[in-house]
């Protein structure tokens, strides 16, 4: 029997300023991770990201990443997501103070 | 030091214009990422978890002051007004923006810098001492050779897709501050029996997955031979080397699956082969290079002030204890200038620190500066009367921490709080047991005592030679970080043992903490060091005062 799918949302770093972003259910990319597409469903998740990599222009390296839903929306699972939507911890840089 | 001739200056700026264009192409839709991506490595561009991140070499670790500034600049103008120096003697910039790129390149190319090599599966910058043409124990300084190196493996057409990246570093000094055992190649200078300079070969170290501490290949190699035999090294590695498994793609693999006595045959056979090919050049282009690493006119003023301020400032005297080295004019010292303050991120400088250091160095330092493998940077010629005033210089530039080779004084890299490849964290240990010890207020007492902190496997924070080492892995989804201890960065490098299971981000300094008080209750006395009395004890006290808490509890 294969796993239990997790639930999903897509990620990718912009283009051009580099940082870390999600995709929301409108098709734009969103600075916070709270704000993206809670994705439970296994093949919607691979449309979702067939189309982040549909636009090279806009975003780089898009994946899907493990999501929980909080209160304000989908948050990370892994630390490294946590991060990524957080910014470095040594100084106030980076999405938690530019989100 | 080196000036770029315009040979150097037409090659940088047409790789800077290469690059616009590349980025433009990009940028237009012209390039998709997958073939974008080859060639920002190969100018230094990397994308990490919050940005992209500029990587400028700093060829063997020497600046001048006009190139700090720029430095300085390039922080302020597109960054976030700061850098990361690391610990293969390069500047990362974590914040760029991929259409400035180009800029920040041309911003380089202005005074003689560029990011050509910095990344991808090529001869990536050399490394050299961070002392060479200043230490007491030189017998040469090597910077020429890694000038020459720079020159030769710059663009170098049979290397430019290696099996996998190639790191080079050289000493003047047979205390080698250069972990020359630690690299692809490693080139320490001694004198063979007639006292004429050459060098010893070693190839085959590296850290990462696989520590390896390098073999040696050629007892001494005349400089006349550098290039052809180094070479001949690479040459036969690129034809040998496991292109289908990148994780045995390195040279040390190399040697570990055929020999050190194989490959010296291939590397003698191949040597035979191309030697006359370079007949003369070495030669010729070392007499032109080393014209540029004349030393400095070294004052011949008194020693003034040195003494007393000693006697009068306890914390000018607490800094000259630590953060000064043996230069070889007697009326000099070298500076090590510590990016370590105490919780501060390792190898972090403003750019008014960046400007700061030029000023100095520029006013009291005859323009020279370096940058170590340790994260600090170095002020190699300073006349000893001039101390008292550089020491209130760097107070004011908040540079001014006596703490160097202390437990302090850590090598991290930038850890899962940049780096896209990272496991776990390295920055916040690091600033947490520098902040523990210094609360201790024990790490004068601790004594030399390296702490190298990386946060994967890769190594580059080289915790395999740290007398601690410390391995920041992710373990079931939460950071986990391994010790391992009796590592040795020198001649006599050794790769640190593994203590048992790693212990979580919460518990990892404390654990720190017990390793070292350990250390301070079964020294011999307060000379032995950390790494001669765990030579001495051995792994077992410093586990059992590592675990038989952990057992305690599991016990009840």
């Amino acid at each position: 029997m294969s796993r239990a799918f997790l639930p999903k949302v897509v990620t990718a770093n912009l283009l051009i300023e580099g940082t870390s972003v999600w995709l929301t259910e409108a098709d734009v990319w969103s600075p916070r991770m709270c704000d993206a597409e809670f994705i439970e469903d296994e093949a919607h998740a691979e449309i979702r990201l067939l189309f982040a990599k549909s636009q090279p222009q806009t975003v780089v390296g898009p994946y899907l990443a493990d999501a929980r839903l909080g209160v304000n929306g989908p948050e990370p699972v892994h630390f490294r997501e946590a991060f990524r939507g957080r910014g470095p911890s040594n100084y106030a840089h980076g999405a938690q103070v530019e989100a | 030091m080196y000036q770029y001739n315009d040979f150097d200056e037409a090659f940088v700026r047409e790789r800077v214009a290469q690059f616009r264009a590349q980025v433009a192409r990009r940028i237009d839709g012209s390039l998709t990422e997958d073939e974008f991506r080859p060639l920002r490595l190969m100018n230094g561009l990397y994308l990490q978890l919050h940005a992209y991140m500029l990587r400028v070499a700093v060829p063997y670790g020497t600046l001048n002051p006009s190139q700090m500034r720029q430095l300085a600049y390039i922080a302020d103008r597109w960054d976030k007004g700061y850098g990361h120096f690391t610990t293969r003697q390069n500047i990362q910039f974590n914040w760029p923006q991929l259409a400035d790129v180009p800029d920040m390149l041309e911003a380089l190319a202005d005074v003689g810098m560029h990011a050509i090599q910095t990344s991808g599966n090529t001869i990536r910058n050399v490394t050299a001492d961070h002392f060479a043409g200043a230490a007491a124990d030189e017998i040469e300084d090597p910077r020429p050779v890694a000038e020459l190196l720079r020159q030769w493996s710059t663009d170098h057409p049979e290397f430019q897709f290696l099996p996998r990246k190639f790191k080079i570093a050289i000493t003047g000094s047979p205390n080698d501050r250069a972990v020359t055992r630690a690299h692809d190649i490693g080139l320490r200078m001694v004198r063979n029996a007639d006292g004429e300079p050459g060098f010893e070969v070693i190839v085959g170290g590296g850290l990462g997955r696989t520590p390896m501490i390098g073999k040696v290949i050629k007892e001494f190699l005349p400089k006349a031979d550098l290039l052809p035999y180094v070479e001949a090294v690479v040459s036969v590695w690129n034809l040998l080397g496991r292109r289908d498994n990148k994780y045995k793609a390195r040279i040390k693999i190399t040697v570990h699956e055929h020999g050190i006595d194989e490959i010296r045959d291939l590397v003698d056979a191949r040597f035979e082969q191309i030697k006359a090919t370079f007949a003369g050049v070495v030669r010729q282009l070392l007499a032109e290079i080393e014209h540029f690493f004349q030393p400095p006119q070294f004052s011949t003023k008194p020693v003034t002030g040195f003494d007393s301020e000693r006697l009068a400032n306890p914390a000018f005297r607490s800094w000259t204890d630590t953060n000064l080295a043996q230069h070889r004019n007697p009326d000099y010292a070298i500076v090590s200038v510590s990016i370590k303050k105490h919780g501060a991120t390792p190898g972090d400088a403003t750019s008014d620190q960046m400007r700061a250091l030029a000023d100095i160095a520029e006013t009291y330092g005859h323009g020279e500066l370096r940058i170590s493998h340790e994260q600090n940077v170095i002020l190699p010629h300073v006349h000893k009367s001039d101390l008292p005033a550089v020491y209130q210089a760097l107070r004011a530039a908040d540079l001014a921490t006596a703490n160097i080779g202390l437990i302090s004084d850590i090598i991290a890299c930038p850890g899962m709080d940049y780096c896209a490849l990272a496991t776990a964290r390295s920055i916040p240990i690091a600033q947490e047991i520098a902040t523990r010890f210094e609360d201790l207020k024990l790490e004068h007492d601790i004594g030399p005592l390296k702490i190298k902190i990386s946060g994967c496997i890769n190594a580059c924070g080289h915790h395999h030679v740290g007398h601690i080492g410390i391995l920041g892995l992710d373990r079931a989804g939460v950071e986990n970080y391994q010790i391992t201890l009796g590592g040795d960065h020198t001649q006599d490098a050794v790769i640190g043992e593994k203590t048992g299971p790693g212990f979580s981000y919460e518990d990892i300094t404390d654990a720190i903490e017990r390793i070292v008080m350990t250390y301070l209750s079964l020294r011999s006395d307060p000379a032995e060091e950390f790494l001669a009395a765990y030579k001495r004890l051995g792994a077992e006290p410093f586990k059992a005062a590592l675990y038989s808490e952990a057992k305690a509890h599991a016990a009840e």
